[in-house]
């Protein structure tokens, strides 16, 4: 956690502020280093035997300069204090300034004040024949759930990964950020029918977590349970319809429908479908959303966001109304508006976007099972694939991988997977019941935008929308 | 063998110095103990500008290189890559290799390509453009692609912005069989992305286009990218949900290359052995209309997915995969044809630290005789699709339901825009319920295919 971590990158702090330094030209009103490295490491098993394993490092520096809207970016994977002062040009370059004529003020030294997910290395990145270990006791748990089930695919991937910045606003951090996923996939066959079904989890945590109260084959159960369920499942409605959301990864509709809506950089540019609500109203009154960043060893935690600025929870939508705009330096400064920690990037190749980390709704007071007895005809929708949306004209989607039909109040026949869409201003206007039971994802959520991904986290408890679009075949 | 090889390439391998790279990388794994291996070092540069609303909004310019080594430990394999190249790091990822081939399980169909399947010629498939262009340049091209959309009509009203990315590299690929290989390329692309506000309700729209070639002077004017993005933008306005019904549906050629990428997906080798594609077992059987020719060809002059040879060294060709609606051939690289009881099809993809897997190259459905606009007009009442949102796609069951966008077709005429709708069906039937394909094929990725029209989806919207 000490910014002493610079000397893994070979660099020393006087030549960090010496490329600082480099940037601190007229028009540059802020410029920042991160220093980048990163292990990562995967093990997969198919047809019951783990037949690869890979492992990849990388490291770097990312140099960046801010005028006014302008930002000058540049990379290098190369750690000399040549190749950074090449970089620093570059980045420079944006201030049509041709040669340093300041100083930047002398950064810092400062420690994240909290560790939220206080690995080891020796924890995190365990002897590999340790994870083959785990997944050939998946494959078996797997095969064991269903005879039916006729091939097992499961995959353990770990990061290990140290960062630093030094910014010109006297920051100089670091941070060690482990992550790791187990992710199985089952392929069930009964006569001409196969179905695929997926569970997975993880956060920023050690091996031991998935060996704790057995969680890898509570994961190799689900997949396989999903799998076989599908084979009995019907083809799902078409049209619009009262839909409720089981509790946990379903959460994906508040990241797609609000949360993408809600980062800084699609309101300066007036570009988003929720740039001139703050103030107004875009939820029923029984919905609040937070984006929280602080949560222990969850996927979506961070100490700090790569700002180095302290990750927090930003209340989004506060009992109906939208409240504020996930932020990072450049947005928060342009806007005048709190900066909330939610400056991200994919790597040290990538630039810094405001991005969100866990992001969810509080709980209600409504009990899930009055929910779906609320329901006459509907989908009960449990486990999703992916989701996408449009930040401009506001239209959201993501698709059911595990649903049932609600009829006359009961959940009755499996249906197979159906991509629900709708309006993200409008659609949370539509819950009318929240329930008490808010549940966070297993952790395996990755966000994608501009082409950069990075880990998240959303949570739901089980809410009733009274209509949306279910994009089934039958009508 | 290995200066043999070296000698009948026409690229100078020498220049680089990565074939003395590979050579020493290839020397340390065997002394490690490796009984075969190999290696691919990719480098690159890339420059990228983009403005918004008249300014420069982010330059971005960087310069990266990586190392990937395959390593055998008789069929037991592991696969990492770094990007320090110096002797002590390299020497030390050859051991973690070892180690890591050590500790996984035997696949005895593990291994590399048989030595006489190696690529026996490096046809120069003119994929690298020497041009270089300066940061003024580059702004400027963006500047004059945003101007044109902006200034196309009054209800342009905003922007996320225009980008010129301009990037070239090099690949190496070298073996333990004594092969190795080196290809440039290069490539120039211009996007812009205008959005547009209707007057009457403030509702926004955004669309965008682009343009991506690997040679600049084949670029269209920054202009006319700019204008069509703006068109595309401005026909969304007044979009509206449509009642839930079962009719036609056109796919423009955008949204029918994304039906060609699913049907790339289902013949994959790896999704095929795995059984997790929806096309298990059709060899040789009708999977589509009989209007239905697709190839794959990965060696046409300029193509964007095009290379000499593949991930593995073998060469590349003009694979027929769909002939007049029976499946012909699936994509394969060495180990999933393997485990298919096939020939590769010289389709093994390699980013660098993966293992080989498979990719197309130009992947294009054949194109047919009518115009967009014949399709359209055969259409009494129907839906044309211009854009596909979100992931509602299973590969094992072709399971299909995706959020869509496009016009409303009545008596054969666009007539207004739709949106928050989902189009839904099952992938076997589609392919087999295309009527017709239109003859507006063209490369703008490396997937392509021209309009097509499905007979019958369900689209579900009020």
């Amino acid at each position: 956690m000490v910014p002493a971590q610079l000397t893994n990158f070979g660099i020393t702090e006087s030549e960090a502020q010496q490329a600082l330094d480099r940037l601190a030209v007229r028009d540059v009103d802020y410029a920042d280093l991160y220093f980048e490295s990163r292990v990562s490491e995967s093990v997969s098993m198919e047809e019951g035997i783990v037949k690869r394993a890979a492992k990849s490092i990388s490291q770097g520096v990312g140099v960046r300069a801010t005028a006014g809207e302008k930002t000058g970016f540049a990379y290098s994977d190369e750690l000399t204090k040549k190749d950074l002062e090449l970089a620093a040009d570059t980045a420079r370059y944006i201030a049509n300034s041709p040669k340093a004529d300041g100083t930047m003020p002398v950064p810092a030294q400062r420690r994240p004040t909290r560790d939220l997910y206080p690995v080891e290395r020796a924890q995190a990145e365990v002897a590999t024949a340790e994870r083959v270990a785990l997944l050939n006791e998946i494959d078996a748990a797997a095969r064991r759930y269903d005879p039916r089930i006729k091939n097992v695919m499961a995959s353990f991937n770990t990061e290990y990964k140290v960062v630093v910045v030094a910014t010109s606003d006297g920051t100089l951090i670091g941070d060690v950020q482990p992550l790791s996923r187990l992710q199985v996939t089952c392929i069930a066959e009964e006569g001409g029918n196969r179905q695929v079904g997926s569970f997975g989890g993880g956060g920023r945590v050690a091996f031991s977590f998935y060996r704790n109260e057995h969680r890898y084959l509570d994961y190799a159960r689900e997949a396989a349970r999903e799998a076989i369920l599908n084979l009995s499942a019907i083809d799902a409605p078409a049209g619009v319809m009262p839909v409720v959301l089981a509790g946990g990864w379903p959460g994906i509709l508040l990241h797609e429908a609000i949360g993408h809506g809600l980062e800084a950089d699609f309101n300066r540019k007036k570009t988003s479908a929720f740039s001139s609500l703050i103030g107004k109203r875009v939820a029923s009154d029984v919905c609040t959303i937070v984006d929280d960043g602080t949560l222990p060893a969850r996927r979506g935690s961070l100490n700090m966001d790569d700002e180095g600025t302290p990750t927090g929870c930003t209340t989004l939508i506060e009992k109906g109304i939208l409240r504020g705009y996930i932020t990072d330096k450049l947005n928060a400064r342009l806007m005048g508006i709190p900066l909330t920690g939610n400056g991200r990037r994919e790597n040290y190749q990538s630039v810094v976007l405001p991005r969100m980390t866990n992001t969810f709704m509080l709980a209600g007071e409504s009990d899930p099972q009055d929910i779906i007895r609320s329901v006459k005809k509907g989908l009960y929708a449990v486990s999703f694939g992916g989701g996408q949306v449009d930040i401009t004209n506001g239209k959201f989607v993501f698709s059911a991988s595990e649903a049932y039909l609600i009829e006359d109040g009961r959940v009755t026949k499996p249906v197979k997977g159906a991509t629900l869409i709708g309006n993200g201003p409008e659609i949370l206007t539509k819950v009318s019941m929240v329930g008490h039971d808010l549940k966070l994802d297993n952790g395996i959520g990755t966000c994608g935008k501009d082409g950069q991904s990075v880990p998240v986290g959303v949570g739901l408890p089980t809410i009733k929308i009274d209509e949306i679009t279910v994009g089934g075949t039958q009508s | 063998m290995l200066q043999q090889q070296q000698a009948e390439c026409p690229v100078d391998t020498a220049h680089s110095g990565y074939a003395q790279l590979a050579a020493d990388v290839l020397a340390m794994a065997k002394r490690a103990g490796a009984t075969a291996a190999d290696i691919v070092v990719a480098d690159g540069d890339t420059f990228s500008v983009q403005v918004r609303v008249g300014a420069v909004d982010r330059l971005t310019k960087a310069r990266e290189k990586r190392l990937g080594l395959r390593l055998f430990a008789g069929h037991r394999s592991a696969t990492t890559s770094t990007s320090d190249f110096s002797r002590a790091s390299l020497e030390h990822l050859v051991a973690e290799t070892y180690a890591l081939a050590k500790a996984v399980v035997e696949d005895p169909v593990s291994g590399l390509p048989d030595p006489s399947q190696m690529a026996p010629d490096r046809p120069d498939l003119d994929l690298h453009d020497e041009t270089t262009l300066d940061a003024e340049s580059q702004i400027d091209w963006a500047k004059r692609g945003e101007a044109a959309a902006l200034t196309a009509d009054p209800r342009i009203t905003n922007s996320e912005g225009a980008e010129f990315d301009s990037s070239s590299g090099r690949v190496v690929l070298a073996n333990s069989h004594g092969f190795i290989g080196e290809y440039r390329s290069s490539s120039f692309s211009l996007s812009v992305s205008p959005i547009a506000t209707e007057p009457e309700t403030g509702a926004m729209q955004r669309d965008a286009w682009y343009e991506v070639q690997r040679k600049f002077h084949k670029l269209s004017s920054a202009e006319s990218i700019g204008r069509e993005a703006a068109r595309r933008t401005l026909r969304r306005l007044g979009a509206r949900k449509t009642t839930t019904q079962r009719v036609p549906v056109v796919f423009d050629q955008e949204t029918a290359g994304s039906l060609l990428s699913n049907l790339c997906s289902a013949v994959s080798g790896y999704g095929l052995y795995k059984r997790a594609s929806f096309l298990l077992d059709q060899l040789g059987h009708t999977i589509a209309s009989d209007l239905i020719t697709v190839f794959d060809d990965g060696r046409m002059a300029g193509g964007l997915g095009s290379r000499p040879f593949d991930g593995e060294g073998l060469a590349t060709r003009k694979n027929t995969i769909v002939e007049r609606g029976v499946l012909k051939s699936y994509l394969l690289d060495t180990y999933s044809g393997k485990k298919l009881g096939l020939a590769s099809t010289g389709n093994a993809s390699r980013s660098v630290g993966e293992s080989p897997s498979v990719g197309p190259t130009n992947f294009y459905l054949v194109p047919g005789t009518k115009s967009s606009e014949d399709i359209i007009g055969t259409v009494k009442s129907g839906l044309y699709v211009t854009e596909l949102i979100g992931f509602g796609i299973n590969m094992v069951t072709g399971d299909y339901s995706r959020g869509a966008c496009g016009f409303w077709i009545e008596n054969g005429e666009l007539t207004y825009p739709v949106e928050e709708i989902t189009i839904a069906g099952n992938l076997k039937q589609m392919f087999k319920d295309i009527e017709l394909v239109g003859s507006d094929l063209v490369f703008r990725g490396r997937i392509a295919s021209p309009t097509v029209k499905v007979a019958e989806m369900m689209v579900a919207g009020n």
